[in-house]
């Protein structure tokens, strides 16, 4: 990974330190949530990042996760259920010097709140959306989300669930999304570093955070992160690196046709250079989606970034769209405007 | 052409004409050459574009019939007339559906050409109106248009579609003659639109020229009207819509305070022409973010009014609806923003190219909790322009939303709009906390309760704020009883405060009499040319004619009490009505409605008004 970030925000002219983010609240999520090692990740990162702290701006929804920004001392908006992206944009628009990070949850961003998400990502507005998925709604005490495995059983759904899940990551890739990366609870240093590389990112980048919740779904992703299993269910992409995985890193990734396929090195005259080297920088987002959908118990889930393509991003091309057009007209300000076009003098 | 040698022409003081014909008929355009025409000629006028919500209705049907309505005046006038003295009618079924509009004795013009048995039949007439005695009461001008046109560009290299295509142009021909207005403000016009096809331009020049020397031969026509000039105030004009009236209010008021125009909206009509208006102007750093649906637009815009922009979303009815929670949402976090609602005829989807004044009581109550912001509602097309910077700057020197009421009958419509000096307009100074100061989110200046706007960006002032009640002066989140009833009569008491900067009510007439007519909105004309039509009859009537809705004039009870009866006049079932009911239920009200999706008519409104006189 590059360690430096290179944009137009502005820097701070001393190093920060964690002690810079830390909010004086008291931070209400229950003992044991998933959240509290992300908002540890937030404040260990956000020095490292770099900007004046007056740069930094949450925004937030409804839900567990959208308490966020009251944790963090920064520049705070707790919006309304859902629309936290809207609000981001608008934010993002009128001041693109700041570094604009969203937290929402699988319920405000993928029901409620699905319109707004798939249209931020396809305008690639340079936002970080940190989207805690916990798979249950949490804050109204546990009914089914829109990313709870088909047969939940949860409150609303006391004989199993009959919906098919949302997968976060092929919804984002769907609305061509530049960016995405996926990232677990328990594994905090891979999530400073994705957050890292999120706000490198220029464009609308997606982090999905998969996240426990102690109360209403706890262990749900046990099946992937149990010691006994995580080496052998996840893998950790890293941009130029073969896609290995397994306690021994022996088992690998190749493209067989058009998909992809696990393997193991040493059978049938495998070796490591037939498996996949990673390329997040991408443009072409085909193999991405097919790594984002790789799920139990055929492939191993997909952590790390798994996108960051290089594409304008709407916020930069408002800024030039208003520099070309002013250089260009005659109209200087509003008394200019008000006397263009037909006038007549009596 | 010298005067001399014009046709027997008559001084005559305000016309009213009505062009109508399919919606592919060009009828908008032709109406506003005829309205820019006149404009520089010196007249005051006042223009309404009434036209389906279909773009192209199937061919000769009543569905598809577009009209726009001119009335151009040597006084001065304050609508787009009632009745009209000239209707221009393309097809049967335009003078099917807009016969009743024209005056007893009226000029009628049509294309006799489209008078064939199929468009009759279609228009739901049995046999061709123009050769029964339909229309004796009529001075009936019959032009064969297609033929005229064919024949006057016979030599031109056109296709036939092109060709026929130019007929409204012949119509307009004959307008000018009638009305003795130069042809060079629209010849001047058609060489810039078809700076690149002069041939176009020229084929529809001939086509002006041949409709003008039709006119001047036809025995129909056996006399011709003159609208002397206007005795405007002195200065500088233009025609303005009230859409971009709105649209040009708002970026006054942005480079006013210093603060960038953010429009965060969705397209939707009569309210679209807002954000189409305001998305051209990137040179004044306007930024517009046509935003995936109504809450986003709003929504967005509250993030923007976050970050320092004056923030702004546009809509109409059914949008407003879909915004309910996000104006709650600025309300609790008391941030300005202006909300813009171009009202129509609902409920639902409704008539949503027809005007209406529905959405008061939603605009005022509409909300969850107690969510009071500031309402104002603009009296005209140009007024638009100081309704729309008024509702900024209180907005933001107030740290409140606001909504800002016009509809759709204003929005469409025209008028003369005197050009302001920006240097002539107040300042706005919007409450920005200075940067490492002391902040508390809801610290308040002791008389105004106004907190102060921190920046994001700016050192010193990092802070949260959200949906959840907050302490008042700390911004903690809170659910304390106390603090909450506090923070309600707060938030209530500050957009209370802004009373004290508003004019009082004017009153046009005596402040006491007979009858005190009330109106809001965008009754403002049709309303007041009825009034003055009473009292130059010699009858005790007033008008008060209110602008800002919430709060309401300081002295608005005073303005009341001073007759023996008050009608209040609105185009809905009774709201302005009601909510005075709800502030003054001392007075005896007597409300006067309609809801047709169409405005008043001064011969209505002056029947009603003789009528509750009768009853004193």
């Amino acid at each position: 990974m590059i360690q430096f970030i290179d944009n137009t925000i502005e820097k701070s002219p001393y190093k920060l330190t964690k002690e810079d983010f830390v909010s004086d609240q008291m931070v209400k999520w229950c003992p044991g949530c998933g959240d509290h090692a992300i908002l540890r990740s937030v404040e260990k990162i956000f020095p490292e990042i770099g900007y004046k702290k007056e740069n930094f701006v949450f925004v937030s929804g409804i839900g567990c996760s959208s308490r966020f920004p009251y944790y963090v001392h920064t520049y705070g908006f707790h919006g309304i259920h859902g629309r936290a992206t809207a609000i981001a944009s608008g934010v993002k628009i009128a001041n693109p010097g700041l570094s604009v990070w969203i937290v929402t949850g699988d319920g405000d961003s993928m029901a409620i709140g699905g319109n707004h998400f798939i249209h931020i990502i396809r305008r690639n507005i340079d936002v970080n959306l940190l989207l805690f998925n916990n798979q249950i709604y949490g804050l109204t005490k546990g009914q089914y989300s829109p990313t709870s495995a088909l047969g939940a059983v949860t409150k609303t759904s006391p004989y199993g669930t009959i919906e098919h899940p949302f997968n976060p990551g092929e919804l984002v890739l769907g609305a061509s999304g530049t960016f995405f990366a996926r990232a677990v609870d328990i594994n905090p240093k891979l999530m400073t570093e994705i957050m890292f590389e999120a706000a490198k990112h220029d464009g609308t980048s997606v982090v999905e955070v998969l996240q426990n919740c102690v109360i209403f779904n706890d262990g749900t992703f046990d099946y992937l992160t149990a010691k006994e299993v995580r080496d052998d269910r996840l893998i950790i992409l890293k941009h130029g690196e073969p896609m290995l995985f397994g306690a021994n890193k022996d088992k690998g990734i190749i493209l067989r046709n058009t998909k992809l396929e696990v393997v193991k090195i040493g059978e049938n005259g495998i070796t490591v250079d037939d498996i996949l080297v990673h390329d997040q920088y991408s443009l072409d987002p085909g193999i991405h989606l097919m790594l984002a959908k790789m799920s139990a118990p055929n492939y191993p889930v997909a952590l790390g970034v798994i996108r960051s393509a290089k594409f304008p991003t709407y916020d930069d091309l408002m800024e030039e769209q208003i520099a070309s057009i002013k250089a260009s007209s005659k109209i200087k300000n509003m008394d200019d405007l008000l006397n263009s076009g037909e006038t007549w003098t009596i | 052409m010298s005067e001399k040698e014009r046709k027997n022409v008559l001084e005559v003081e305000d016309v009213v004409i009505r062009f109508s014909g399919d919606s592919g008929d060009g009828m908008q355009l032709t109406g506003t050459l005829f309205a820019d025409t006149v404009a520089f000629t010196g007249n005051d006028l006042a223009t309404f574009p009434d036209f389906p919500a279909e773009i192209r209705a199937p061919q000769n049907t009543v569905a598809g019939v577009s009209g726009f309505q001119l009335r151009f005046s040597k006084n001065k006038i304050h609508n787009s007339g009632d009745l009209c003295d000239v209707l221009v009618a393309m097809n049967p079924a335009s003078l099917k559906t807009n016969l009743k509009w024209v005056k007893r004795g009226g000029t009628i013009l049509v294309d006799e050409d489209n008078f064939d048995d199929k468009a009759i039949e279609k228009a739901g007439y049995t046999n061709n109106p123009l050769y029964d005695d339909h229309l004796a009461q009529y001075n009936l001008i019959k032009a064969p248009m297609k033929k005229m046109v064919r024949e006057a560009l016979k030599d031109e290299k056109l296709d036939q579609k092109s060709v026929d295509r130019t007929k409204n142009m012949f119509a307009l021909g004959i307008l000018y003659f009638l009305f003795n207005k130069p042809l060079e403000y629209t010849f001047k016009f058609l060489d810039t639109k078809f700076k690149k096809n002069p041939l176009i331009a020229d084929a529809n020049k001939k086509v002006i020229q041949a409709g003008y020397h039709f006119a001047d031969t036809i025995e129909a026509i056996s006399k011709t009207a003159l609208v002397p000039p206007a005795n405007l105030i002195k200065g500088k004009y233009r025609n303005i819509t009230g859409n971009v009236a709105t649209a040009w209010g708002l970026m006054a008021a942005a480079e006013k305070s210093g603060r960038q125009l953010f429009l965060g909206s969705y397209p939707i009509t009569p309210a679209t022409e807002i954000l189409m208006e305001l998305a051209k102007h990137r040179e004044l750093g306007v930024k517009t973010f046509q935003a995936e649906d109504e809450i986003a637009g709003i929504t967005s815009a509250i993030g923007a009014s976050f970050a320092g922009s004056l923030a702004c979303t546009t809509t109409s009815g059914p949008g407003l609806s879909l915004k309910s929670e996000a104006m709650g949402l600025a309300v609790i976090v008391e941030l300005p923003l202006v909300v813009v609602d171009v009202q129509r005829a609902g409920p639902s989807t409704g008539m949503p190219t027809k005007s209406e004044q529905a959405d008061l009581l939603q605009v005022l109550f509409g909300r969850n909790g107690e969510a009071p912001m500031l309402v104002i509602a603009a009296a005209s097309p140009a007024d638009c322009f100081y309704a729309a910077f008024e509702t900024a700057r209180y907005s933001l020197e107030h740290m409140t939303p606001a909504v800002l009421l016009t509809d759709g009958y204003i929005g469409f419509g025209s008028e003369v709009f005197k050009i302001p000096k920006m240097s002539g307009l107040p300042e706005i100074k919007p409450p920005l906390a200075e940067p490492n100061t002391e902040y508390k989110p809801y610290q308040r200046d002791p008389e105004t309760l106004v907190r102060k706007w921190a920046v994001p960006g700016t050192e010193g002032l990092r802070h949260r704020i959200g949906g959840l009640e907050k302490t008042n002066v700390f911004g903690q989140v809170s659910t304390d009883p106390q603090n909450h009833e506090l923070m309600i009569r707060i938030r209530k008491e500050k957009v209370m405060n802004i009373q004290k900067r508003l004019p009082l009510q004017e009153i046009l007439g005596e402040k006491e009499g007979d009858l005190l007519v009330v109106s809001w909105g965008g009754t403002s004309g049709s309303v007041r040319s009825a009034v003055e039509y009473m009292q130059k009859d010699g009858h005790k009537v007033s008008h008060a004619h209110f602008r800002y809705i919430y709060p309401l004039p300081a002295n608005t009870l005073e303005v009341l009490s001073g007759y023996k009866k008050v009608v209040v006049c609105e185009l809905n079932d009774g709201q302005f009505v009601k909510y005075l009911t709800m502030n003054f239920p001392q007075i005896p009200y007597i409300q006067y409605n309609k809801i047709q999706g169409l405005p008043f008519t001064t011969i209505e409104l002056t029947e009603k008004f003789t009528q509750i006189l009768k009853e004193i």
